[in-house]
């Protein structure tokens, strides 16, 4: 394998990389605030579709973006209310939103099937960064959005850790009855944090539609809703860790499609299974060690808070 | 006068470290609730409470568990919304919709199970919902912790995190948040429940400080020797009503136990044969950890006699659950033996040890001992749904049926129906099926983890006499109780823990108060260890 | 403040007509809900919901067509049950489902001198075995190590449906096949028999015997007890000395094997061999059958019907230029209205006048 095909690679883990990241991200969010919102797929799906539309019909894409961030927000809105107000099985109410992505996205979707998207977010180089040897051209030739995770994610990182507002976004993920009794709103918050994370998987769906591959298909997502859920478990609920774990499974998304291209005498029906059968051993190996070092989840995730409980 | 009311009027939320006491002795309560009621489903929790707290005072508000007290209180501090009833804070009206709106008025509450985020620091959990500026400085709030701490002699280290903590100090964390906000009014429900006599002692110097500070100290207990060593004034609860409100000068123990029980109290101890000779349960050098994977037993010996009821007294966390865990194969033991009936049962499934004989009534009574959704047939099948009896491949329901009516006929327990789940009843109808149904499974030996923890008067005579019952039977019973009285009463022996270990184990006769005060507090006992 | 009010009462247990009152409603409001999207995307809700309800339950054939639906779905659906009531999260139906039908073409396909006698019986076993293990792959993890079955029953539906594609792509395309991707079809032996002289094959009769020992073994065995009180509280089970870890394997192989055989009776009762797109998703309606069905058998068996009828209904409006989603798009609806319904198990809606503290 020489230098060039690396640099391929990893500029493909990177990009490949960038909707899990930004589902990761938000589902992070969603998940300090003690919500778990399995409907990471059917929002993605959400935001790709509605982005797609919408970059169709303006002819820009960032319109596409902004209005995949605010469907994402919209859909996950339900959830909110669902496992906030209604204090219903986060579980089962993610399940839901995944599945009313999925057909919702596919009846919008239907028209725009096979259409080429007029403008989407290409790649191009940042001035002297992208002249780094190696990491230039692997981090610094990206599209936009990618420019836009990098800065994302140590903003996210500081508000979760270095700022009030994401002292109390993890108390009321840890313990929202302490957090409610010095006077934090854990239902509003809640509700925020929700529909932050829903923006975020609205945007990763975008993504999809408007970078990645450029295009509209019917569960264009193919499961990776799922992997972003997953990957919060491998980075232990920190953004920064997410990065690295988003571009691994990048790079084995990326992978398989090299192998296929380089003539490999394997099926590419197996090289599709490697994401998937990939995702499932780190979530294992990832899970056997926040159990040993006693890193958990979230104190209070998927557990409604009820004021009055007794 | 007038005008130093006024001030109050204005700066409602003024902060006891910065206030003068004498100028806050006036006519107007700090805090008055009026004709508070409060209902649950099937309880009425407050039935037209009144309460008033003046500046300067250290206030009880006394009751048996069960009494309303905590729910009063959940009102005060904006927790839960009263159906009926006003608060006035100062002469001023208010009404919380939200914790938000107590504290703003002042209040602050430390709640018996403490509110605090455990993997945050000390100094996090402090400055957590104040209106700090949006990042962080967790400098400046180190420092203000460490004032306070230096003011009250309330010493923490800000930058721990509070699982590393004990529950002395996550107490003390707690009051450093009150008076971090400024509160003025100050709550403690319960306070003393995991503390030693000498933290006690601590506690209350430092109560007393902030009292003269200009503060209103509320304390919630049922412990009349607090109250009279503590307490200016008490108000006393009953059934959700307020019965008396009295000054302590004015009262007396026996009078408050009257008022609070509503008859006599006695210190009287069940009358009983000796124990037998022959030895049941053998614990040997016994080793555990507790769920964070920190040393919870470290070497306990004990044998328990045929007929005997061993009372292990100790501050609550010192290893008395995960000792009951242990004998009944919830929880691994590390190192040490268990012997029942001179055959080695350490470790082994907690199937085989139901089926050796071992009944468990664990402290979690809904959630681990009894199923709160399912209904009392369902309940009671819990521990014989293998028998033979009961059916083989298919559950025999009639059966199961019968057993359960018997149950709760013999043992007295109150239900609309059998069919009802079982986390409609009330604590001590629950208590009693749970025992009815550990009970009927003829067992050589009962382990009783706070048995009457929650139960109102009559409920806790019944599982009292329930228990000696078994003792005349033969059975051993092991006795986890964090009050004194009632070992005194029920048990042979007391067995002291602290910190994973026996201090000392002694005949009830020979027993002092005062000394197992000092063997809970970690001195080594003089009666020696597991005769 | 004592303006008449609505506000919510917590009650204590909830009359039982209420769930089903419940789950009735929430499908009448989901189908409101798809109203208002059909009227705001520009179509006359009024045509397309008589469109379908006539495409699945006005004639004989719809009927025949709704019931054979509702075999794969009600087979899943019973599947999930069993493991939701243990809350197991298996929602890898639709890979289990794949597995079955891969274990059992591969019965039909590779001994087709088989006698039906054996031929049947060997293919649902196969496909027994099958979605049970492939629900293992998600079970030993869990029960072991702790690891979220949720995440990894899902994404091994995507390594399922690749690998049947991959064998119907590949090396089990039918030569003859013209291309498509699917394999040979099936010997006479490996098809299931229709019932009587309609077109509805002998998977339904499976199903209802399946729905039926299903209720004995949740309500009535000894461990369908273990199964119920391990669902409510694990404490409580273990101080009762059950074995959770043992209970995982079990129920999720058993969850498993429904939807194995709800993939063996789709081969051998209506494709009569394996190929791509096999399931449209019954795996996951099968999840919200459960859920509707409050993982009751008899209850799950009667909304199989409802949901085979609107899947069936789904196809009828392709005709008029509506996407197959709606019905997803439905689904998802209807799992939301339930379960903000679900509220009402818990708190009763009191109009009047709330007094005093607020």
């Amino acid at each position: 394998m020489d230098g060039n095909m690396l640099i391929g690679i990893l500029a493909a883990a990177v990009t490949a990389g960038t909707p899990l990241l930004y589902a990761a991200l938000g589902e992070i969010i969603t998940e300090r605030a003690g919500i778990l919102n399995l409907g990471v797929e059917g929002m993605m799906l959400t935001g790709a579709v509605t982005g797609f539309i919408v970059a169709v019909s303006t002819g820009n894409p960032w319109f596409g973006a902004l209005a995949a961030i605010l469907a994402g927000g919209a859909v996950s809105l339900i959830h909110a209310i669902l496992s906030v107000t209604f204090q219903a099985n986060q579980v089962v109410s993610g399940l839901a939103l995944t599945i009313f992505g999925t057909g919702l996205s596919g009846y919008l979707g239907k028209s725009y099937i096979g259409i080429p998207a007029p403008q989407t977010f290409s790649k191009f180089p940042l001035p002297v960064l992208a002249d780094i040897p190696l990491i230039g051209p692997v981090l610094f030739n990206q599209d936009a959005l990618v420019y836009f995770s990098y800065l994302l994610v140590p903003v996210i990182w500081f508000y979760i850790y270095k700022t009030k507002h994401g002292l109390n976004l993890r108390a009321i993920g840890e313990n929202p009855g302490a957090a409610d009794a010095v006077g934090i709103n854990v239902f509003v918050l809640r509700y925020i944090y929700v529909v932050i994370g829903g923006m975020l998987a609205g945007l990763a769906g975008a993504y999809l539609s408007l970078a990645y591959a450029p295009a509209w298909l019917e569960n264009m997502t193919a499961g990776r809703g799922w992997i972003a859920v997953a990957l919060v478990i491998f980075a232990t609920w920190n953004p920064l860790k997410a990065v690295g774990g988003a571009y691994l499974f990048g790079g084995v998304d990326a992978l398989g499609y090299r192998m296929q291209a380089m003539g490999l005498d394997v099926s590419s029906f197996f090289l599709k299974m490697l994401p998937y059968i990939f995702t499932i051993i780190v979530l294992i190996f990832a899970t056997t060690q926040t159990n040993k070092k006693h890193i958990g989840a979230p104190g209070a995730l998927s557990l409604s808070y009820d004021r009055e409980e007794r | 006068m007038f005008f130093m009311v006024a001030e109050g009027l204005v700066r409602p939320a003024v902060s006891c470290i910065t206030c003068q006491g004498d100028a806050y002795m006036t006519q107007i309560p700090l805090v008055e609730m009026r004709g508070i009621t409060k209902r649950f489903p099937g309880v009425v929790a407050n039935d037209n409470v009144n309460i008033e707290a003046y500046a300067g005072e250290i206030y009880a508000l006394l009751g048996e568990n069960g009494a309303g007290k905590s729910t009063l209180m959940n009102i005060l501090t904006g927790l839960y919304r009263p159906d009926e009833g006003e608060i006035y804070i100062r002469g001023e009206k208010r009404v919380f919709s939200s914790p938000k709106d107590a504290i703003d008025a002042g209040i602050g509450m430390v709640h018996q199970h403490f509110k605090l985020v455990y993997p945050f620091t000390v100094a996090e959990n402090v400055i957590l919902g104040q209106p700090t500026s949006t990042f962080l400085d967790m400098e400046k709030v180190e420092q203000a912790i460490e004032e306070i701490s230096q003011k009250y002699g309330l010493w923490v280290e800000p930058k721990a995190k509070i699982w590393q903590l004990g529950v002395g100090e996550q107490q003390r964390v707690e009051i450093i948040k009150m008076l971090y906000r400024g509160a003025n009014i100050l709550i403690l429900d319960e306070p003393t429940a995991v503390l030693t006599p000498q933290e006690v002692r601590d506690l209350f110097a430092t109560l007393r400080q902030m009292a003269d500070q200009g503060c209103a100290v509320i304390f919630i207990t049922h412990k009349l020797h607090e109250v009279m060593a503590f307490a200016d004034k008490i108000t006393v609860l009953r059934g959700g009503k307020s019965v008396a409100s009295l000054k302590k000068e004015d009262t007396t123990q026996e009078e408050l136990a009257r008022l609070m029980v509503g008859r006599e109290f006695s210190r009287k101890r069940i009358p009983r044969k000796p124990a037998g000779d022959e030895t049941i349960l053998k614990i040997e050098n016994l080793h555990a950890l507790n769920d964070k994977g920190r040393k919870a037993l470290d070497g306990v010996n004990l044998e328990l006699k045929k007929g005997e009821i061993v009372g292990i007294a100790g501050v609550a966390g010192n290893g008395q659950r995960e000792l009951a865990e242990v004998i009944t194969g919830l929880r691994p033991a590390t190192e040490g033996k268990v012997w029942l009936d001179g055959r080695d049962i350490t470790n082994r499934p907690p199937r085989q040890i139901i089926d050796a004989g071992i009944s468990h009534v664990p402290e979690d009574r809904l959630g681990m001992g009894l199923i709160p959704n399912l209904n009392s047939i369902d309940n009671v099948a819990l521990k014989c749904y293998r028998s033979q009896e009961v059916g083989k491949l298919l559950l025999d329901t009639a059966c199961l049926k019968e057993r359960a009516a018997k149950m709760v006929a013999d043992f007295n327990v109150k239900q609309a129906s059998l069919y009802m789940p079982v986390k409609m009843m009330s604590g001590g109808n629950l208590q009693k099926l749970l025992l009815a149904r550990e009970i009927s499974n003829n067992p050589r030996v009962i382990v009783a983890v706070y048995p009457v923890r929650g139960l109102d008067i009559g409920a806790t005579e019944a599982v009292h006499e329930l228990l000696m019952q078994e003792r005349e039977k033969g059975t051993g019973v092991l006795m986890v109780s964090e009050d004194l009285e009632e070992i005194f009463k029920v048990a042979d022996r007391v067995a002291v823990m602290y910190g994973g270990k026996f201090m000392g184990v002694l005949p009830v006769e020979e027993a002092e108060v005062e000394q197992i005060g000092l063997m809970m507090a970690g001195s080594p006992g003089v009666g020696g260890v597991a005769s | 403040m004592n303006n008449k009010i609505l506000f919510l009462e917590k009650r204590g247990a909830a009359p039982a007509y209420l769930s089903f009152l419940i789950a009735l409603l929430s499908v009448v409001f989901a189908l409101l809900f798809g109203a208002v999207f059909l009227i705001l995307t520009g179509h006359n809700p009024v045509d397309v919901y008589s469109l379908m309800f006539g495409g699945a339950f006005g004639s004989a054939y719809g009927l025949s067509e709704t019931a054979t639906k509702a075999i794969p779905l009600m087979l899943a659906g019973l599947g999930g049950s069993i493991a939701f009531k243990m809350l197991l999260w298996n929602i890898g139906a639709e890979g289990q489902l794949y597995m079955g039908a891969f274990a059992a073409s591969y019965v039909a396909l590779f001994h087709p001198e088989l006698p039906i006698y054996i031929m049947l019986p060997a293919m649902f076993l196969a496909a027994v075995v099958a979605g049970g293990v492939w629900a293992l792959v998600s079970a030993v993890p869990r029960a072991y190590l702790g690891v979220n079955e949720t995440i990894t029953s899902l994404l091994l539906n995507y390594v399922a449906i690749l690998w049947v594609d991959y064998l119907v792509y590949g090396p089990w395309k039918d030569p003859k096949g013209f291309n498509f991707p699917l394999t040979a079809p099936f010997v006479e032996a490996a098809q299931l028999p229709y019932i009587g002289s309609t077109r509805i094959h002998y998977g339904l009769v499976i199903g209802l015997v399946g729905a039926v020992l299903l209720y004995f073994v949740l309500n009535r065995s000894r461990w369908g007890y273990e199964i119920r009180v391990i669902g409510e509280s694990q404490k409580a089970a273990q101080y009762g000395g059950m074995n959770i870890r043992r209970n995982i394997l079990l129920v999720m192989f058993l969850s498993g094997a429904f939807a194995g055989i709800a993939g063996v009776s789709e081969v051998a009762g209506i494709t009569h061999r394996l190929q791509h797109g096999l399931s449209p998703g019954y795996g996951y309606t099968a999840i919200i059958i459960a859920w509707l069905g409050k993982l009751h058998p008899a209850a799950v068996v009667i909304v199989s019907f409802l949901f085979g009828g609107l899947l069936v209904g789904g196809y009828t409006i392709q005709t008029a230029g509506l996407p197959a989603a709606t019905v997803s798009m439905l689904q998802g609806a209807v799992l939301f209205f339930l379960l903000g319904g679900e509220l009402l198990n818990r708190y009763r809606i009191r109009l009047g006048f709330r007094k005093g503290g607020n």
